[in-house]
């Protein structure tokens, strides 16, 4: 064999140039489509706002507790472009701060559920035929039979109501579905060649699971990701709507809607607003979903 | 050549079961393989060589029978409970490259996967074996940051069998690895295995059908039908010299594009129906349905070992 002596400075710069060029083409497959570009900059303005919102909100300490009569029941104006609320608080701000939590939410629920979720899919698939991938899959299709909303609803209720376990309720019966969707992927891949040709070389069964099946399923996981974080919104004001969720004074938008409709019609633009907000971010994940989509479609 | 044994198959069986009943892929085969040589494996489709070929890898583990790998090794155990020296040294490459290769990863992720579980080499100099594998096999280093869709066909098996090389096998199971070929890269990929072979003192268990690939690289030929072991020659006599009906069927059934090979061609045997379903093997010698000179012992007992010479063993009733 000839001795072709080359240094390492030149693999790591030939690396980082494939990586560049895969980065290049996700970024051209992605904006290919108009819809999935606003829907992008959509997410990173209301990021923004969510990160930056004592700089960002007129009036941020209208956030939380905070009482000025004399302003309640204000209708949309310039200094209150959605009105103010029954205790005289910005309801702008106090959405900005909402979509805070809104983010907090879709972290702590994917960054639960995705982790959990994929892992135990990626095992049960491999294993498959064997006792770890029963209870794996008879595990999560028990917590599938039930229903979603309903046993989020009666886990908050056993625990105190507050938003960190209504998130935890919505984790408890979401992580089944990366399940189901990595558990069917790894079946599939399961037995193709170049992972028996892995196998028989040696690899260990982490190498398989998360070198090998994990990079193929990443597309697709991510692309469900990217959808139900609009969902993971959904159910949380679902949740706070029937006062299970985040409590008052809290800038939740589903505890905001809550709130505020009881002064529906009249003070209609107090629920507006939030439910405005609401309406915005699950249609900004969902126009970036499909970009994701059709970024790794294509594949 | 030196003579030793290197992997030695008795009685091998493998069963399975579907809706239809129980196909008898792999139904008691035997031979030896000796150090370095390459022996050919043939039969049509459905006559079990590429399962007897993934029972020695152990993908599947025997029904019945023994595999035993350089006088130690007992290769009925599964593939994963195999101890490592075994993992490095038998390696495989398959028939399509398109799926042998993960398409996520880089092919210097791909061949360097062997090298770090068997620490061939330093960990900072496992790029540089890659390149160095790579160039062995005719592939320059720049194929190292590609992803096999990137490559051609021929080219994606010549990372396969890179891969093959790199934690220094002694043996390789090369199942239909030209099959899904064109023509010019399946010569550049025999090329390749012979080459290596020669220089590295491989030995190599060929699973073909194709009987052009078997005249230009292999040593012996074994014919499989049904799961069963017909006729094993020595490659020349094979060719020279076919006794059993099937293989004389299947050499008459080669297509020819000059005077002199078609003068060469046994004469007489049409290739004629299909091989019959291995859920129910006919009885005897598994090809009297096809057989134009079946008497009626074939249909009723399985055929004697027939000893032409040392090496040419022909399992037929007609030379009793």
């Amino acid at each position: 064999m000839s001795g072709a002596t080359v240094s390492e400075v030149k693999f790591s710069e030939l690396e980082k140039k494939v990586k560049r060029e895969n980065w290049r083409r996700i970024w051209f497959r992605f904006k290919k489509s108009k819809l999935s570009v606003i829907g992008l900059s959509m997410i990173l303005i209301l990021l923004f706002m969510a990160v930056f919102a004592e700089y960002v909100a007129p009036y941020p300490s209208h956030a939380g507790l905070y009482i000025a009569f004399k302003n309640a029941y204000k209708p949309p104006s310039i200094e209150h472009i959605l009105g103010t609320d029954m205790y005289g608080r910005d309801v702008f701000s106090r959405i900005i701060f909402g979509f805070r939590y809104a983010f907090m939410m879709i972290g702590l629920v994917l960054s639960i559920v995705v982790p959990t979720g994929v892992i135990l899919g990626l095992i049960a698939g491999y294993y498959r035929g064997t006792f770890i991938e029963t209870v794996i899959v008879r595990l999560s299709d028990i917590f599938i039979s039930l229903p979603p909303l309903v046993l989020a609803l009666s886990i908050a209720s056993i625990l105190e109501p507050n938003i960190f376990n209504s998130m935890l309720a919505v984790s408890l019966m979401w992580w089944p579905w990366y399940v189901k969707l990595t558990y069917s992927m790894t079946v599939s891949l399961r037995n193709e060649p170049f992972i028996l040709a892995a196998e028989s070389q040696g690899a260990s069964t982490l190498h398989i699971l998360f070198r090998e099946l994990l990079p193929i399923e990443l597309g697709t996981i991510l692309t469900k990701v990217t959808l139900d974080a609009g969902w993971v919104i959904l159910i949380g004001a679902a949740i706070s709507f029937v006062g299970l969720g985040a409590q008052p004074p809290t800038p939740d938008l589903g505890t905001m809607v809550s709130e505020y409709s009881k002064y529906l019609p009249e003070y209609w633009w107090m629920s507006l607003g939030p439910a405005a907000g609401i309406v915005l971010i699950i249609l900004a994940f969902n126009l970036l979903g499909d970009g994701v989509r059709d970024v790794f479609a294509g594949e | 050549m030196s003579n030793y044994t290197i992997l030695s198959v008795s009685d091998l069986r493998k069963y399975f079961t579907t809706a239809e009943g129980v196909v008898r892929a792999v139904d008691g085969v035997s031979f030896n393989v000796k150090h370095g040589e390459t022996l050919a494996l043939v039969g049509e489709s459905g006559s079990g060589k590429t399962t007897t070929g993934h029972v020695i890898m152990g993908f599947y583990p025997p029904d019945g029978g023994k595999i035993i790998y350089k006088g130690a090794y007992e290769l009925s155990i599964p593939m994963k409970k195999r101890p490592l020296e075994l993992k490095r040294d038998i390696q495989i490459v398959f028939q399509d490259p398109g799926t042998s290769l993960n398409p996520k990863r880089l092919v210097k992720d791909i061949i360097s996967l062997p090298l770090l579980v068997h620490r061939i080499v330093d960990k900072r100099r496992v790029y540089e074996k890659v390149a160095e594998l790579l160039e062995y096999v005719g592939l320059s280093e720049e194929y190292m940051f590609r992803y096999p869709h990137e490559l051609g066909g021929g080219e994606k098996q010549l990372v396969a069998i890179a891969r093959a090389l790199a934690p220094n096998p002694s043996f390789i199971i090369l199942d239909e690895s030209t099959s899904a070929l064109d023509v010019s890269s399946q010569a550049k990929v025999l090329n390749t295995l012979v080459k290596i072979q020669n220089e590295l003192k491989l030995t190599y268990l060929l699973i073909t059908h194709d009987l052009g690939v078997v005249r230009n690289i292999s040593q012996r030929v074994m014919i499989m039908y049904l799961g069963k072991i017909y006729e094993e020659a020595p490659t020349e006599e094979f060719f020279k010299l076919p006794m059993h009906p099937y293989t004389q069927m299947l050499l008459s059934s080669i297509p020819t594009l000059s005077e002199e090979d078609e003068k060469i061609k046994p004469r007489g045997i049409e290739s004629v129906g299909e091989i019959p379903s291995a859920v129910k093997p006919p009885s005897g010698c598994r090809f009297h349905t096809r057989c134009p000179f079946a008497k009626q012992i074939c249909m009723e007992k399985d055929p004697p070992d027939i000893i032409v010479n040392n090496n040419h063993i022909v399992r037929c009733w007609l030379y009793e």
